[in-house]
């Protein structure tokens, strides 16, 4: 199914060419409707989430998804896997840190607002010079030279410590920029707004993107690179020029995190923020454009939260790449969108007792598999701490048999019961997908 | 090859080599394509045609000799560059866009055609000459009906429909199909014949085909290939008649044909 609507996305009343007069009035009315709504949600975010750690989290997931988005230009429109994304973002916060200490030093007359850009077209010059070798070659070529020049890069960053600041990295003051409206942007809540605006801008504009000649070329050219040629198109120019895209918005990410962030270290342009933003995308579904936000803002908040409740987070998000690798390519996206198909038709309550049904056994191998990984790990690396443990409320010993029974009960009924229910699920799915399509064409 | 054609021809191959490894494939072909003519190219499996077919449109280089197209030399070119120059073509094997929609699948072959090349500050739905020409071509191939669906998941015969369709999408002047008919069944190849003489019509077509009737049907000329050289170049009741054809390849193909009537 993810092949049927594939790169529908954000706006559904904005996609496809419009088949008759009338939709086409109908569509172009509606077109902006996602976006108002989304800038009004921005904007009142923070008074839904008024703590000052939801406030920073949101920031967070700001740049975030701009940088999420800025990957699956290359990953998920124009088929090219990159393993050193990070560093165009990483080098756009640099450039944007110096840029800023330039700034506060001589005075000059540029408002933090603008700052962003400089980010971006400093990750759209080094994209248009590593870019320029790199997209000389498609497929795992690519990847691995993507690979070696953010090795490169983070090499470099070790030995250029004039640039890179060595261990204490950049520092960086956003408030000794000129000021704008009276804002100075010292107050948390006045950064969330500057990178929201931007956040925003940059949705838009990446959006906007997939819509243009040379979006469509991107997906012709992950679909059949060879056919695309014998229509006149360079591949490899295709490639560059969706790589410095992508290389531009990846920097004003990295502006705005050295803007919230006010210190960039080496660790930015390393090989774990290339691996993040590819879970990120991935998790989220690159396949549709909307799928690298949910991921974006999933991932933050895991990495935010979960961080706080267990040192083994990592790997649960290991854990849930790999599942949605094997099980769910579409992402999370692909999940929610074949759910929205079957809610459209309104055959949604009809499913939901198989849900339920099916929801049992995956609560059980859920809960047995954060209890294997909880207590292995408080056994193996908190071993000073002695065997007692807290885990979903409930205090035991680590080292107890029964902990380990329960484990296995929860683990082996689990499995045996979730691969009875759900074919069930899964079947109910597809009759009341099937059915939507019926109507849908009569 | 009406009386406007000029005299120079359309597409000119001046003893044209290519060999794989120590393998000669193509030994030695010079042909001339006069403009709106419709040229076949017949010969057994194995003489090269798709080599030739392949070493014409950029896909591999030739290891010596020239190809010129409209006069000029396109020889070792890129085959982006040689399909802007106005020579578009068509594969054997299928070779489409089978995640995009049909739809997208006809514009993707125009878009540099009419002058979007990688113009990234303008929205392509907004392309009133796009979506116009793109409709008119899948009026052309009879794949209207089917525009939203994902090419992949198109019959056999409308995939092969939808190939010409790209091939012929950009309004080159030069268009060459490699078997356009091949694995159809009777019916489906009558469609197809009467598909590309209706987009091949003040154009040169240069067309690799196994189906006999559909060669003589279609074809001005004919030029038989036989282990990488051409052994006869000449109008269809002619070749019919010349003996070194019959011999080398028409009496096998004349005998199947037969059998198949």
């Amino acid at each position: 199914m993810s092949g049927a609507i594939r790169d529908e996305s954000l706006a559904p009343a904005a996609t496809g060419e419009p088949r008759s007069t009338t939709s086409r009035i109908a569509s172009s009315r509606w077109r902006f409707a996602p976006w108002i709504g989304g800038a009004v949600a921005l904007l009142l975010l923070p008074y839904v989430f008024r703590s000052g750690a939801s406030i920073t989290m949101m920031s967070l997931m700001g740049f975030a998804i701009i940088f999420a988005l800025s990957y699956n230009m290359l990953l998920g429109q124009t088929g090219m896997l990159s393993f050193g994304h990070a560093v165009y973002y990483g080098l756009g916060g640099f450039i944007t840190a110096h840029a800023l200490n330039v700034v506060a030093a001589g005075k000059l007359p540029v408002p933090l607002l603008l700052m962003p850009l400089i980010g971006g077209l400093a990750g759209l010059s080094f994209a248009l010079v590593f870019g320029w070798v790199s997209t000389k070659r498609a497929g795992t070529a690519f990847a691995m030279i993507s690979l070696g020049i953010g090795e490169l890069v983070a090499a470099s960053s070790l030995i250029l410590r004039g640039f890179f600041g060595g261990e204490g990295g950049i520092s960086a003051n956003r408030t000794a920029t000129l000021k704008v409206f009276g804002l100075n942007f010292g107050p948390q809540i006045q950064v969330y707004y500057l990178i929201a605006a931007w956040c925003l801008l940059c949705i838009a504009a990446m959006y906007a993107f997939t819509r243009t000649p040379l979006g469509r070329m991107c997906n012709a050219v992950r679909e059949n690179p060879e056919r695309a040629e014998f229509v006149g198109y360079s591949t490899q120019m295709v490639r560059f020029i969706a790589f410095c895209t992508s290389g531009f918005f990846a920097g004003v990410a990295g502006g705005l995190a050295a803007i919230h962030y006010e210190i960039v270290t080496a660790s930015m342009v390393g090989a774990v923020p290339s691996g993040f933003v590819l879970l990120m995308a991935y998790i989220g579904g690159v396949a549709f454009f909307i799928g690298p936000i949910i991921g974006a803002i999933l991932m933050t908040a895991l990495q935010i939260s979960l961080s706080d409740y267990t040192g083994a987070w990592l790997l649960y998000v290991g854990l849930m790449f790999v599942l949605v690798v094997m099980y769910a390519p579409g992402g999370l996206a692909g999940i929610l969108l074949m759910q929205l198909s079957v809610l459209r038709s309104g055959r949604l309550m009809a499913l939901l007792p198989a849900y339920a049904l099916a929801a049992v056994p995956t609560a059980m191998l859920l809960a047995g598999t954060v209890m294997l990984i909880e207590t292995s790990h408080h056994l193996l690396v908190k071993s000073a701490e002695g065997p007692a443990m807290r885990l979903f409320g409930v205090s035991y010993d680590a080292t107890s048999p029964l902990a380990w029974l329960a484990i296995a009960a929860l683990l082996g009924l689990g499995f045996l019961a979730f691969r009875r229910t759900w074919p069930l699920a899964a079947n109910a799915w597809h009759q009341a997908s099937a059915e939507a399509q019926r109507r849908r064409s009569p | 090859m009406s009386g406007v054609a000029s005299a120079t021809p359309a597409l000119q191959l001046v003893d044209l080599h290519k060999s794989f490894g120590i393998t000669p494939i193509i030994r030695g072909v010079s042909l001339d394509v006069a403009q709106h003519e419709r040229h076949a190219i017949i010969g057994p499996n194995g003489a090269g045609k798709s080599t030739l077919f392949n070493l014409i449109s950029g896909r591999f280089p030739a290891s010596s000799g020239r190809v010129l197209l409209k006069g000029h030399d396109i020889t070792g070119m890129p085959p982006y560059m040689i399909n802007r120059r106005g020579l578009s073509r068509s594969f054997q094997v299928t070779n489409i866009f089978p995640r995009l929609t049909v739809f997208e699948n006809i514009r993707c072959g125009l878009l540099w055609a009419l002058g979007y090349r990688y113009s990234f500050w303008q929205m392509v739905e907004r392309q009133r000459d796009a979506r116009e020409r793109t409709e008119s071509i899948l009026e052309q191939i009879n794949l209207t009906a089917r525009r939203s669906v994902p090419a992949g998941v198109l019959s056999y015969a409308e995939q092969r429909a939808l190939e010409i369709g790209i091939t012929i999408a950009s309004g080159a002047e030069v268009i060459m199909l490699d078997e356009p008919t091949a694995g159809m069944s009777r019916s489906e190849t009558e469609h197809a014949v009467a598909l590309i003489r209706k987009v091949s019509q003040d154009k040169t077509l240069v067309i690799v085909e196994h189906d006999m009737s559909v060669v003589f049907d279609l074809a001005d000329r004919i030029s038989v290939l036989v282990y990488g050289q051409i052994i006869a170049t000449d109008t269809p009741e002619r070749i019919r008649a010349n003996p070194a054809v019959q011999e080398a390849y028409l009496g096998v193909a004349a005998d199947a044909e037969h059998a198949h009537a």
